[in-house]
């Protein structure tokens, strides 16, 4: 078995983080290798360094890539040894279309001239290779999540790949998209090209990579033989010790109602004939943590705006009660009088304010809270973005540091501390665990855990069914806008939900 | 977990880098000192006479003013091109009020500032809540507002005004002691007069600056938030309170505090205040920084986009009202093209054309850059032909040198 590609001793610094220390990577030709890692262990930054993104010389260490030592300046020379990197977050341009996208930069041209014959007869190729069958001139805002992570990998198979990375390519993606993708890494292996992955999905991991390398704190922990390795192993090796349970236990309390939705209607912003919530009730007593399971466009996530000072939709109608008195939530500021927070699930556009600091981002939706007769409490408001880093354990030197620079699961520490902070009576979670390591998700499930036991609602969304199943105590099925079925969640599973979305 | 390397950036010290994270805010200072000695020596050293320091605050007032105006609406990711009109229109309906219809001086400028307030309003009306982008409506008031002065004026200029609406201009501070007791102090420095109150709050001002810089630090320390190496806390500090010195010593040497200057240095701080220490002013940054998230975060970002303009139609007038004073008549020329300067001050001062980013102190100091580039060149006798050309030049380097930073850091 030949070595493709060998990272060694890579030292990589920002101001006043060590985001690399050492690191050693050593990746076979043709084998899909898998990085694990903690949030901010460095995974991103370590194929960033490999990809040219961080030229040669801002970092320490050498890489040997294909039986040389490779000094990559930008992300073209990466490219033109055939390393292609998809990111973390997807870099499609959403006006244009798929063919654009895929030639994007690599146009097929003749002086100048667009070629759009073969570019689209090409895209069509590319795309059987990646199992989608839309048209080529399709806008790329017009597919789901999962296909436009397909058009992304068509994009680098037009670049005749030798090693693909993927970074945490599924976190956005239902299962059965997942699952789509994997299986097309296994064909493309079966072709020949190398692949690292990212993911905080160990089930993913063992599904298709042979090797995995797991990074803590900026350095390499262990490499493992993927074959026979359980879920178990490598959790102790990202975390550093033994974790027995991946929910924390939560005593089953149903106190009084908190919310209550009734009759609740909404329809497209754009297509007014289109109705997406239809009819829709449901309630959260104290205490309880309440699941809403579906699959991807079925209404979740429109519900939780619309309910969220009506953030999404037009026409609305229904009531929503807070501790039985109908309160108005028609516009954001309102809803959160009212008692209401929303976690969103798109944390870099809707949840943040990438270039301010953690502090700026953790107070901004309760300013009242350090603040008096308007002007800020500049001690206390850092006191307060102190206590929830502490609690939340957010790995970042000081509050100060700019939420931008931060990995994506610290990010959604920030987005998380900033709607507790406004001491909501119900929290809506959307996704509250893409893209976050084992630990960090039992400790956010912990938190959930601790505000059901003073007596708060909590609403929670979410594509992982485990998840789902591990952390609620009663789950709504949802399908097209409506609600078909709610179980408790001692009596649900995977197959009766999925019954349920199906039948219907 | 909760382990953090932190590290020195390499081989670097911390005090390089250190500045090279925080060259923007140096290079600004840098840049001011290094201009003004550049023309203080190319004058041969006209620039640095009292009469010409007051001038200097004379002339550049109404921009400084309206770039606070304008610093706020570009953090709030928008830009006002009609300033330099609405400043021109509201001198002009001053002076058709006051001269043509012989309205007392202090309700024809409440008039003046409530008609500037009212026309950021209106613009502010159809950007906030219909959306509209600023650039364009706010270009469609450029016109609008240069042909209603034009037509106000019937292409005259109406002048002069009443002595007391010129004192809002031209007018000093008098000074707190008889001159009979500062002749001794006058004679001391070998100049006419000097003037007591002009020098003291200098003095008292430096303090003040040192006090709270101070104060900041400690909290600073408290939180273990990385400080500004204390040499160059001295250091920056000792500049700018060496200046901030020598210029009020030339100033009590002259004629003492214009009022312009009082005015001016209660609005800087007044701004300075809003936008770093109050809700609002953070809300404003949210709403340039990410407006949707802003949203989500319960902000009211429609009013405050409005409000925005509300308040940069308000200062607009004041600038107009000052700007009609000095002149002592009010031109159909007024203003014209002067919201280019107030932009490219706000830009050299480090804001950012997406909004979300920028600084009070910024903005003032670009304009002054401006406004000593103006009035060197003017000196030096370069025509107004080579004087736009280098500063265009002055604020694509600033913008270049702010990009150029930004990539650096990664
Ligand atoms: N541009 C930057 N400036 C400062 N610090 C940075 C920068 N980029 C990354 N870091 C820091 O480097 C560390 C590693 O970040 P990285 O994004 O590689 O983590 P990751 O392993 O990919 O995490 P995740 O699973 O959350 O995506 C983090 O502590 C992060 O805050
Ligand atoms: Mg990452």
């Amino acid at each position: 078995m030949t070595v493709l590609l060998e990272m060694r001793d890579i030292t990589k610094e920002f101001p006043g983080v060590k985001a690399l220390d050492r690191v050693n990577l050593s990746v076979a030709q043709g084998e899909i290798h898998a990085i694990c890692g903690e949030n901010g262990a460095g995974k991103s930054t370590l194929m960033k360094v490999l990809s040219g993104v961080y030229p040669v010389g801002s970092y320490d260490g050498e890489i040997h890539y294909d039986g040389a030592l490779a000094e990559f300046k930008t992300l073209s020379d990466s490219e033109s040894r055939g390393i292609v990197i998809i990111h973390q977050e997807l870099a499609l341009v959403p006006q244009l279309s798929i063919a654009e996208n895929i030639f994007l930069g690599n146009e097929r041209a003749k002086s100048g001239v667009m070629q759009w014959q073969e570019t689209f007869s090409r895209t069509v190729d590319l795309l059987a290779k990646v199992g989608l069958r839309d048209a080529p001139g399709t806008l790329v805002d017009k597919i789901g999540v999962g296909k436009q992570q397909l058009v992304e990998i068509a994009k680098a198979l037009s670049k005749h790949v030798k090693l693909l990375i993927l970074d945490e390519p599924t976190a956005a993606l239902q299962e059965n998209d997942s699952r789509k993708l994997l299986d097309l890494m296994l064909e493309l292996k079966a072709q020949g090209v190398t692949c690292i992955i990212i993911s905080h999905k160990l089930g993913e991991v063992r599904y298709v990579a042979d090797t995995v390398t797991v990074i803590r704190d900026g350095m390499t922990v262990s490499r493992l033989d993927a074959k026979g390795l359980s879920e178990d192993a490598i959790v102790r090796d990202m975390v550093g010790r033994d974790m027995s349970a991946r929910y924390p236990e939560r005593p089953r309390v149903a106190g009084e109602m908190v919310m209550e939705v009734e009759g609740w209607n909404v329809w497209h912003p754009d297509h007014a004939e289109r109705q997406v919530i239809k009819n829709i009730s449901m309630n959260v007593r104290a205490g309880e943590v309440v699941g809403i399971a579906g699959v991807m466009g079925s209404g979740r996530t429109e519900l939780a705006m619309s309910v969220f000072g009506k953030s999404w939709g037009r026409n609305i109608s229904g009531t929503l009660k807070v501790h039985g008195t109908p309160v108005d939530v028609s516009k954001v500021d309102r809803a959160i009088d009212a008692g209401l927070a929303y976690v969103t699930e798109d944390r870099k556009s809707l949840g943040l304010i990438l270039d301010e600091t953690i502090r700026f981002n953790t107070t901004l939706a309760h300013l009242e809270g350090v603040s008096s007769k308007g002007v800020l409490r500049e001690a206390e408001e850092t006191e307060v973005a102190e206590r929830y880093r502490t609690a939340l354990a957010t790995r970042t030197p000081s509050v100060m540091q700019k939420v931008g620079n931060l990995s994506g699961g610290n990010q959604q520490k920030v987005v998380l501390a900033k709607w507790l902070f406004t001491e909501p009576e119900v929290l809506i979670l959307d996704e509250p665990t893409r893209g976050i390591d084992v630990g960090a998700k039992y400790e956010i499930y912990s938190i959930i855990n601790d505000l059901s036991a003073q007596g708060k609602a909590v609403v929670m969304i979410s594509s992982e069914m485990p998840e789902l199943l591990g952390m609620c105590d009663r789950i709504y099925v949802m399908n097209e806008g409506a609600f078909v079925g709610e179980l408790d969640a001692r009596e649900a599973t995977q197959e009766r939900i999925m019954s349920l979305i199906v039948t219907e | 977990m909760s382990s953090q390397s932190t590290t020195e950036q390499g081989a670097q010290s911390p005090l390089m880098a250190y500045l090279k994270a925080h060259m923007r805010e140096y290079g600004l200072l840098f840049a001011l000192i290094a201009i003004m000695v550049f023309f203080q020596i190319v004058t041969g050293g006209t620039l640095m006479r009292p009469v010409n320091i007051t001038n200097l605050f004379l002339q550049n007032s109404y921009i400084i003013i309206m770039a606070l105006g304008m610093l706020i609406v570009i953090v709030a990711g928008h830009i006002d091109l009609s300033v330099g009109s609405v400043m021109g229109f509201v001198g002009a309906f001053a002076a058709v009020m006051i001269v043509d219809w012989g309205l007392p001086v202090p309700l024809a400028v409440v008039i003046s500032l409530l008609l500037g307030t009212v026309v950021g309003a209106a613009q502010g009306y159809w950007v906030a809540y219909w959306k509209i982008p600023s650039f364009i409506v706010t270009l469609a008031g450029m016109l609008v507002f240069r042909g209603l002065s034009l037509w106000l004026l019937q292409g005259q200029s109406i002048g002069p005004f009443p002595p007391t609406f010129q004192l809002l201009s031209t007018g000093f501070v008098p000074d707190i002691l008889p001159r009979s007791a500062t002749e001794g102090l006058a004679a001391l420095f070998g100049a006419r007069n000097f003037n007591v109150l002009a020098m003291g709050v200098g003095i008292v001002a430096s303090a003040a600056i040192v006090w709270m810089g101070l104060r900041a630090r400690a909290r600073n320390a408290a939180y273990g938030i990385e400080l500004e190496p204390s040499n160059f806390f001295w250091a920056r500090n000792a500049i700018v309170i060496g200046g901030l010195l020598f210029l009020t010593f030339k100033l009590s040497t002259f004629r003492g505090l214009p009022n312009v200057a009082v005015t001016m240095g209660v609005l800087i701080i007044i701004y300075s205040f809003l936008t770093q220490n109050t809700v609002i002013g953070r809300r404003i940054y949210a709403l340039g920084g990410n407006e949707k998230a802003a949203k989500l975060s319960g902000i009211k970002t429609e009013r405050l986009t409005f409000l925005a303009f509300v308040n940069m139609g308000f200062l607009a007038a004041l600038a107009g009202l000052i700007f009609a004073a000095r002149l002592n008549t009010a031109t159909p020329k007024a203003g014209f093209s002067l919201e280019l300067d107030v932009i490219a001050a706000v830009f050299i001062g480090g804001a950012s054309m997406s909004g979300g980013s920028g600084k009070i102190v910024g903005a003032v100091v670009g304009a002054f850059i401006m406004g000593v580039m103006n009035n060197g060149m003017s000196i030096m006798g370069i025509g107004i032909d080579y004087q736009q050309v280098i500063k265009g030049l002055v604020l694509l380097a600033a913008v270049i040198f702010d990009v150029y930073n930004k990539q650096k850091q990664g």
